[in-house]
């Protein structure tokens, strides 16, 4: 995977956003936290060798719906100023495809913890200078991030 | 209380040490400094480093407290109270406009002279900052998790709310003493002002406070004689059943006080058994008297004040309740009474005596069982001043005011005319030690000082007069505190540092305390306010009449929505913001151009609504006033207003140049 080496240019704007959590630009050696998915059931390694960024999450390979329901209730009240459901950018990426893109245990710990992943994770620094708005934390327990990313696959068509 | 002030400052400074080394400045340049070598070390907090102890000041004439670290002096917050706040909306949102509301309708200022932060079994037990307004009586409770103020209590039956809001050792009761006597708000209350002896009368009201929610409710009133009540404090361990109130114009003037209420030798200290006067109001000795209050309370699920009035105080009359009340005599005219750590020993500070009067209560608790008075004052009894006397301190200085304590069987009490504060023995009675204050100290404060457990390391003092302290501000300069190290035998300068407003009473409560409770979101999920919109989903405008209701969401950058038509000329428009996001530190602003009132700040999962009438035609622009992102300048919007007579339809959007996504999205 490419990435993009933050610029001297890059930090002043994220500054410029007072940004201060983040220590963008220590990081970006730091390996794929990443694994591409498969349909079936799946797990993923941690982060870094040297630090446990996330938990491996195991997904069935059919949808829970009750599950994905109670996930889109959440959507609604807590992440739908930020995201749509398609590929389109609004304040952060579209959900579209994004169960393919990351890893369920990744998903999770965005969702829970965005500003330790932001402090830490390679991908969602990344993500951070592309879109210049820090995730913020919407105060989700790890049962309702299991509950979004069950309406996260629902979304890309997981029946 | 202005005094011949450059007499004033010749004594400060040939009062104090010059200080080598600290200072850059030269003493020719800026005021004296009598700092101690080692002060900078001692107030430094390095940076992200938390401070010790929070202090809580009151604001005086700004009617709002303020919050600052000790030993740093540096402020956090203000604290809108009494006064309206632009800078977030408080007094100006439909929310917290109730909380301002009285009998009198919208006062939206007071003058905020007193805090009491809640004990238990006589310690600081960090859950509430009592408040009073002095100009038209009320007492607030502000939380010291959210810093925001919870409930607002009208007092009938008062004015100039000066002796109040003192607490009791488990914070059963605050207190609330008339200042000025008036005619009882029931009876004639349109008399010649020469009638005062014969019309006007005092009122104590003690107001309840529930353990659990901190609640008040006007428990009881005493009606007493029409002098002024200026401070309290209750009694704590073998003590705690007891009110101590300073009392003067004994003499019952009602011009030229400056002279007439200082004719006599002495005024009084009241003491008033509070435990029995509940007895006496739950056994049915107390009357009803028609009034009007209000009680105004904010609930923290919906966001939204509410404020009743109530019609109605039960009064207990000193004559129908025998051994409640007794005045003890007091030398000249009395500023502060305050009880010592163990509850034993009483200190009254008489402004113009020439001693410090120690009363003790095992004393007076003697004097009461034999009997030993000195005749009565308006049918109370007067005990003798000798039978209830500890002692005096002698010769302390000019003008003493208040006094605090330091757990170690110390006595620091304030100067102003002498401007200084003078450590002594509360036992002994001897004087210690004194330094001077830059310039006429009023209130002093210890932490934990007025509670059973004082922490003695700091002492602060809330100085009246400024002058050359700081770099001038042309005539209105700002109002100098002063940090105190008492940790030692000798009081050591630390630290000057500027309060807003003009502090009067403060507290300081350890971090410890206070820190480990402070509230960081309101839960979206418990966000019961009627208009709000927790998510885009519940983001619209309705039509209700000519009310226009906005329900709006704000996250980081944007509003839902944010393009608004079919405003009419002669519509009211309700913004209901709803702050969706749930991340500490993240409140979003809200302001419309031409909106006769403030912005809105609204916290995490917060509703706060601001009212707009709009007064023509045009285009209108919203923005987010609060710097939230790399992307704030973008988060604005427009409102469009029609004339009255339009065909133009209610119309709500975001983001509509992307119709393709929005029909996906509402799959």
């Amino acid at each position: 995977m490419n990435r993009i080496s933050l610029s001297k240019g890059t930090g002043l704007l994220l500054l410029a956003g007072s940004i201060t959590l983040c220590s963008c630009g220590e990081n970006n050696a730091a390996p794929a936290a990443e694994a591409s998915e498969p349909a079936a059931a799946t797990t993923e390694a941690p982060a870094t060798s040297d630090e446990k960024l996330f938990e491996a999450v195991t997904v069935p390979a059919s949808l829970d719906a009750s599950l994905a329901d109670k996930g889109k209730t959440i959507y609604e009240m807590k992440c739908q100023s930020c995201h749509k459901l398609t590929d389109e950018k609004l304040v952060g990426p579209g959900w579209k495809g994004v169960t393919q893109r990351r890893s369920p245990g990744w998903i999770v710990a965005m969702t829970t913890k965005p500003e330790v992943m932001i402090a830490k994770d390679p991908d969602a620094q990344k993500l951070l200078e592309e879109h210049l708005v820090q995730m913020p934390n919407q105060n989700i327990s790890a049962e309702e991030a299991r509950q979004l990313l069950e309406f996260m696959r629902s979304n890309d068509g997981v029946k | 209380m202005k005094l011949s002030s450059t007499n004033l400052l010749l004594t400060a400074a040939s009062a104090a040490v010059l200080a080598g080394g600290l200072q850059s400045c030269k003493s020719k340049a800026g005021g004296v400094s009598a700092a101690s070598n080692d002060a900078a070390a001692k107030v430094y907090v390095a940076p992200g480093k938390h401070d010790e102890f929070y202090n809580i000041v009151s604001g005086g004439f700004n009617g709002q407290m303020s919050v600052y670290g000790i030993p740093s002096g540096r402020m956090f917050r203000i604290v809108p109270v009494f006064s309206q706040h632009p800078e977030n909306g408080w007094g100006f949102s439909e929310e917290t406009k109730p909380m301002l509301n009285t009998s009198h309708g919208f006062v939206p200022w007071d003058d905020l002279h007193h805090i009491a932060l809640s004990t238990t079994k006589g310690e600081h037990d960090g859950r509430w900052a009592f408040g009073n307004a002095n100009n038209t009586p009320r007492i607030a409770r502000v939380s010291l998790s959210t810093f925001k103020t919870e409930e607002i209590i009208e007092i009938p039956n008062s004015a100039g709310n000066h002796s109040s809001p003192f607490i009791t050792e488990n914070t059963e009761y605050v207190v609330a003493g008339t200042r000025f006597s008036v005619p009882l708000d029931n009876g004639n209350t349109d008399v010649p002002i020469n009638t005062y002896k014969d019309n006007f009368k005092g009122t104590v009201s003690f107001i309840g406070v529930d353990k659990t929610t901190g609640r008040m409710n006007i428990d009881f009133q005493l009606l007493l004689p029409g002098i002024n009540f200026d401070l309290a404090r209750a009694g704590k361990g073998a003590s705690k059943d007891w009110f101590f109130f300073s009392c003067y114009n004994s003499e019952k003037a009602n011009t030229l006080l400056e002279v007439n209420a200082s004719a006599k030798d002495k005024d009084f200290i009241m003491a008033v058994n509070w435990k029995k006067a509940q007895a006496y109001a739950r056994s049915g000795k107390g009357k009803k008297a028609a009034v009007k209050y209000a009680h105004n309370v904010l609930d923290e699920k919906n966001h939204t004040a509410t404020s009743t009035i109530i019609n109605e105080v039960l009064t207990l009359d000193p004559k129908d309740c025998p051994d409640m009340v007794y005045m003890m005599p007091c030398p000249k005219s009395p500023h502060g009474t305050d009880t010592d750590p163990s509850g034993e020993y009483i200190i009254g500070s008489g402004k113009l005596a020439a001693t410090i009067p120690v009363f003790s209560f095992a004393k007076i608790q003697q004097a009461i069982a034999s009997k030993n008075y000195d005749g009565n004052y308006d049918g109370i009894p007067v005990l003798k001043y000798d039978a209830v006397l500890h002692g005096e301190v002698q010769k302390p200085g000019l003008g003493p005011l208040h006094t605090e304590f330091d757990g170690k069987g110390n006595a620091y009490t304030s100067f102003f005319v002498s401007s200084e504060i003078v450590k002594w023995d509360i036992k002994s009675l001897k004087v210690l030690d004194r330094v001077p204050t830059y310039y006429s100290i009023g209130h002093l404060s210890i932490p934990g000082g007025p509670t059973a457990k004082p922490h003695g390391k700091y002492m602060i003092a809330y100085n009246k007069i400024t002058k050359d302290r700081y770099l001038p501000t042309g005539p209105e300069l700002t109002q100098s505190a002063q940090l105190f190290d008492i940790s030692g035998d000798k009081m050591k300068l630390l630290l000057d540092f500027p309060t807003v407003g003009e502090p009067h009473y403060a507290e300081a409560i350890p971090a410890a305390l206070v820190e480990k409770n402070s509230k960081k979101i309101y839960k979206i999920e418990e966000n019961q306010h009627p208009y709000a919109a927790k998510g885009d989903n519940m983001a619209k405008v309705e039509r209700k009449g000519n009310e226009v209701h906005v329900m709006m969401t704000a996250v980081r950058s944007h509003f839902t929505p944010d393009n608004i038509e079919g405003v009419k000329l002669g519509d009211v428009v309700y913004f209901h913001v709803t702050n969706v996001e749930q991340d500490w530190d993240v409140p979003h602003g809200f302001a419309v151009k031409g909106a006769n009132n403030a912005e809105i700040l609204i916290m995490p999962g917060e509703t706060q609504t601001l009212k707009w009438t709009p007064d023509r035609t045009g285009i209108f622009p919203i923005y987010c006033t609060d710097f939230c992102s790399a992307l704030h300048q973008e988060m604005q919007g427009y409102v469009r207003v029609s004339p009255a007579n339009s065909n133009v339809a209610l119309h709500f959007s975001t983001g509509t140049n992307k119709p393709a996504a929005d029909v996906a999205a509402k799959k």
